[in-house]
């Protein structure tokens, strides 16, 4: 069983890679359409501007593979942070760019109200949270674990039922979601499991039992 | 809600962590890999690497025990020490660093800064700041690695705070040289001072004995995160009983 790690130029992939081998998957950094097409599970992750990414992947024909071939497919995927943001229809970060249109949802800024001391954008370190228990990717975790957070947009998915974490930053957003329309077997997380110590090693072994188990 | 972040902070030089009193007469510590997973386990929530010897013998620090730190821990970390250019950024950021820290080569060429948060986001770029009272004002000083290059600049802190922020700074460490490894506790007031005109989070450095410093100095500075050194390397203050005081204390942390 490997797990393909999407290798498009945003962000260094080490980590994923490093978090991931640590709780049992083979895998593979890769833009190769042939490895992609032939992994059990597709991992998403990246760093950066959102229309920067979708370029990326779009000069590489990954997004067509994401879209096309691997979602339909019911093969899982997960995205991470950056990830987690692209799978969505539109984001509005530096004026309007089309996502994959995986998960159905937009993208927008994170607005916490003005308070006194003002909460700062990025929301940037550990936060908590609240897992929904609509999926099973928080299994054996706390209802409120603590994961490593950096970014300054947020996915709005249009089916709340969709979200498995909530995050509260000012405002309360899904911080992380599971979505299963059709064949598609959806992942996605706004903070970063690989940086996130035990409760991410966990989560990604939860994953990875999803992948084990299609 | 976010939580108030502990940082062990690890000296480096010639590839292993060494802790000195006041900047001077450094003493080894340990193997750089062996204490980062070490903390990483006892609930740090990030780590600072400072290459002390970096910026006074013109070099930066190196890539490949960078990498190494990377494979072995799974929380983020920061790098410093002589990172003067945006390739000197980018080989210890893809070596798996998340942040990287500029301190003297920033006084020396400010927009440093601005080329380094264009290039890989504010969220990486964190501005590490040595301030002591010189003449009834909070002063920046450079070059501190070795007693003998230290400078006196000529700039404010909080005039520089000011302007590496507002040049896309996304983090501050203020390290407040009085208290540097005597334990007496934080520079709160210089800290309080700092954080009233800080818009990015604000790391407290300089002078952690006990848990009560801590705990003054996310109740008074309201500072987003503490590091320290010798309390952790010595074993004077366990992390993990360290976060349960806090907690006690209503601090929100992360357990």
């Amino acid at each position: 069983m490997t797990i393909a790690i999407l290798d498009y130029g945003m962000g260094n992939l080490t980590s994923v890679k490093n978090a991931l081998a640590h709780v049992g998957a083979r895998v593979a950094i890769t833009a190769d359409p042939a490895i992609v097409r032939a992994a059990s599970g597709v991992v998403l992750p990246g760093v950066g501007a959102f229309g920067e990414g979708m370029a990326h992947l779009k000069s590489l024909g990954l997004d067509t593979l994401l879209r096309d071939e691997i979602a339909p497919s019911g093969r899982p995927l997960l995205g991470i942070c950056l990830g987690m943001q692209l799978l969505l229809d539109e984001s509005e970060e530096h004026g309007r760019h089309d996502g994959l249109g995986i998960i159905p949802g937009r993208v927008r800024r994170l607005a916490p109200p003005a308070q006194t001391p003002p909460l700062r954008v990025p929301h940037m370190g550990w936060n908590h949270v609240e897992a929904t228990g609509a999926d099973t990717l928080f299994k054996g975790l706390n209802q409120n674990e603590a994961f490593y957070f950096v970014h300054s947009y947020v996915a709005v998915p249009d089916d709340p039922a969709a979200v498995a974490g909530w995050t509260e930053h000012g405002e309360r957003f899904a911080s992380a979601l599971c979505s299963q329309t059709g064949p598609a077997r959806v992942w996605a997380t706004q903070f970063h499991p690989e940086k996130s110590h035990r409760a991410g090693l966990a989560l990604l072994e939860n994953w990875l039992e999803e992948v084990r188990s299609c | 809600m976010l939580a108030r972040r502990i940082i062990p902070c690890l000296d480096v030089r010639d590839g292993r962590v060494v802790k000195g009193v006041r900047f001077r007469d450094h003493v080894d510590m340990g193997d750089i890999v062996e204490l980062a997973t070490r903390y990483a386990r006892e609930g740090a929530d990030e780590l600072v690497f400072y290459d002390i010897t970096a910026s006074p013998q013109e070099r930066a620090v190196e890539p490949e025990w960078v990498s190494r730190v990377a494979r072995a821990i799974d929380i983020p970390f920061a790098v410093a020490g002589g990172i003067r250019s945006v390739d000197d950024a980018r080989a210890r950021l893809f070596a798996g660093a998340d942040k990287i820290s500029v301190n003297t080569p920033a006084l020396r060429d400010p927009d440093l800064i601005d080329r380094l948060a264009r290039e890989f986001g504010s969220q990486c770029v964190v501005s590490g700041i040595d301030s002591r009272v010189i003449e009834g004002e909070w002063r920046i000083h450079q070059n501190t690695g070795d007693p003998d290059k230290t400078e006196i600049s000529h700039r404010r802190t909080l005039d520089w705070i000011g302007e590496v922020t507002e040049r896309g700074a996304g983090e501050v460490v203020l390290n407040c040289m009085d208290q540097d490894g005597v334990r007496e506790g934080y520079d709160v007031d210089q800290l309080a001072a700092a954080r009233a005109i800080c818009p990015v989070p604000l790391i407290a450095s300089g002078g952690a004995g006990a848990i009560e410093h801590f705990e003054a100095v996310f109740r008074i500075a309201n500072v987003d995160g503490a590091l320290a050194a010798s309390v952790f390397h010595k074993q004077i203050i366990e992390i993990g009983a360290l976060k349960a005081a806090l907690k006690d204390q209503g601090v929100e942390v992360r357990l």
